[in-house]
């Protein structure tokens, strides 16, 4: 029995392809014995009643202990199609690669061949949880090009629909984040609340999805009639909702263990890989569009950008719940001091006629087949311009050469740059970590692959 | 002198060919294609820590110099965003890579060669990012077809 033991097992060889096949001594009998060391603790080891913990970090493990693993596109929590390869060594990553394109649809060429009016219906395809903001970019893009100033109620519109759109997005993020590290109730509340935003947006548009409500030259249709019922509704319902998610997860040990120092980013990094948005603020750099370089009023109305300290995944999380409860501020004062007028130009290059000027003038009907037609002309030049997206920086590039159509349209998607933040986050933490940090990052892949 | 900021005009004097342009209220600074490098690292030194995004531009048949590399710097202590154009031909559409200058340029340079086949010298892994790796030609050129799906009832009989 002593000697059993003390000898050393047979080294194994393992056959690789291409090599002279080694000599392998058939299965004998012996083998298939449980063990041959029938000592108490080696059976009690066996039989499981004993767990112990033998896994050994090798410091100097070299490359052939190094192993490839593919995440996706095919997963879950990839948010989409996402695939990552993942270089571990044991259980710790070592290198990332996103790698994406499965969405790819090729919009920006797609926004070639349609005019500058059905545009708005191409990019609010591709970030599809904040569509809005797409709509938003595009238009003001349009807009400069064309040297138009839409109606101030145009504008309060806008930004009541698109920090509406903020808290939507939020909400999903929040959801699934919770999915993600195993808190399910969260995902079931954050849809939940969302939804009551998408029955107001399609009360507002009539779509839940894919508005194509904000266009050049104003909004679609006014705010529907009681609209201030609803949006007051949401703002005493939806805060309440908030505090029962702090109820569930902002000191819950599960919630803190899984994320606080969990996947960070440095404000350094940060910036030189361009990330933008929540995660850029919850590195501790103050930087929020809204504030720096305002677009449609947005400066008129008060609100305050939410900071992190440690650019974990804890900080984004919190930084989002924060920025929900900034932008129902800044729904409230749009609410209370919605201007009177117009919600479009009243510039008949770009305006259709209203509806009812079609049923009594023969000129107005041509006037609206001409302009859903051929669209409007916008004059030569390019531009970029950049919105807040609940993602980050969202900008849109736009070069018309005079005709009615335009030459080269790009977006600036905010979760193609933040990607590049993910194998950063990711370097050196645990394989079970790489889901939380994926979702903390928010990428839509719509709006990564367009 | 221009009315964005000294910045920006300090930066711009200090090459030759720069030219800064107004297009509509936003800097704009036109390079030649060997001072694409240089310039970036000199706004990286005045301040401009972001790139935010590299796209280009194809000018087929109507500019001498086929293609338009742009790149959207943006400086969060200033507040001030410049847009860096330059152009490259056709025969070698080729531009030093900013990735060295700013990592955060990798993805959008590995999409505009997808898309356009510029080539940016000294990036890391300039490979296809968003169509598949053995596709042929570069999408978002102009001579590129914008394709059509066949459709099987669109010629149908018509019926009696």
């Amino acid at each position: 029995m002593t000697d059993e033991k003390t000898k050393t097992p047979e080294t194994i060889d393992i056959w690789v392809a291409g090599t002279e096949e080694p000599q392998f001594s058939p299965t004998d009998e012996g083998a298939q014995e449980i063990g041959l060391d029938e000592s108490e603790s080696r059976l009690d080891e066996q039989f499981g009643r004993v767990v112990s913990d033998d896994y050994v970090f090798d410091e100097d493990a070299t490359d052939d202990e190094r192993m490839i693993v593919n995440m996706g596109p095919q997963h879950p929590s990839t948010h989409g199609v996402l695939r990552l390869q993942i270089e571990l060594e044991g259980e710790i990553i070592r290198r990332t690669k996103p790698i994406i394109g499965y969405l790819h649809t090729g919009m920006e060429k797609t926004a070639e061949v349609l005019t500058f009016g059905q545009g708005t219906t191409n990019v609010t395809r591709m970030d599809y949880l904040s569509p809005l903001h797409e709509e938003l970019a595009y238009s003001l893009a349009v807009e400069r090009l064309l040297d138009v100033e839409v109606p101030e109620r145009a504008s309060a519109i806008r930004v009541l629909m698109t920090e509406l759109n903020r808290v939507a997005s939020h909400l999903v993020a929040l959801a699934t984040n919770g999915m993600d590290v195993g808190a399910l109730s969260m995902m079931v509340y954050g849809f939940r609340e969302r939804e009551s935003i998408l029955s107001f947006f399609e009360k507002t548009t009539g779509l839940r999805m894919n508005h194509n409500y904000i266009r050049p030259g104003g909004v679609a249709a006014d705010l529907p009639p009681g609209w201030k019922d609803d949006v007051a509704g949401l703002l005493e319902n939806l805060p309440v909702k908030f505090e029962q998610y702090d109820d569930l997860l902002k000191e819950n040990p599960v919630w803190t263990s899984r994320t606080r120092g969990v996947g960070i980013i440095t404000a350094e990094e940060a910036t030189a890989y361009g990330i933008t948005g929540p995660a850029l603020r919850a590195s501790g750099v103050d930087w929020d569009i809204r504030k720096a370089m305002p677009y449609s009023g947005i400066d008129k109305y008060e609100f305050d950008v939410p900071l992190g300290e440690n650019g974990d995944v804890y900080d984004r999380y919190r930084v989002r719940v924060l920025e929900m409860y900034e932008s129902l501020k800044i729904v409230e004062q749009v609410m209370d001091s919605m201007p009177k007028g117009d919600y479009r130009i009243d510039d008949r290059k770009v305006t259709p006629p209203p509806r009812a000027r079609i049923d009594e003038s023969m000129e107005a009907l041509i006037h609206h087949f001409k302009l859903f037609t051929e669209g409007f002309k916008v004059p030569a030049g390019e531009t970029y311009v950049a919105v807040e997206s609940p993602r980050g920086e969202l900008g849109c590039y736009l070069v018309s050469d005079g005709n009615a159509r335009p030459y080269r349209m790009h977006m600036r998607g905010p979760s193609f740059a933040n990607l590049q933040g993910l194998p950063i986050a990711m370097a050196d933490s645990l394989m079970a970590d790489t889901i939380a940090t994926i979702a903390s990052m928010d990428p839509v892949m719509g709006d990564v692959d367009r | 002198m221009s009315d964005f900021s000294p910045l920006i005009d300090e930066l711009v004097a200090g090459f030759e060919s720069a030219v800064l342009e107004d297009s509509h209220g936003q800097a704009v600074v036109r390079l030649q294609r060997d001072d694409w490098v240089d310039f970036a690292k000199a706004a990286k030194d005045a301040g401009f820590e972001v790139c935010v995004d590299v796209t280009a531009v194809d000018w087929m048949r109507q500019r001498p110099e086929r293609f338009e590399v742009v790149a959207n710097l943006l400086s969060m202590q200033h507040k001030l965003r410049l847009r860096m154009i330059t152009t490259v031909g056709r025969q070698e559409p080729t531009v030093g890579s900013l990735v060295p200058i700013w990592p955060g340029a990798d993805f959008a340079e590995r999409e505009a060669y997808d898309m356009f086949g510029i080539v940016f010298e000294g990036h890391p892994d300039l490979t296809r990012i968003l169509m598949p790796d053995d596709w042929e030609g570069h999408p978002l050129r102009k001579d590129f077809g914008v394709g059509a799906v066949p459709v099987q009832f669109k010629a149908s009989h018509q019926v009696d």
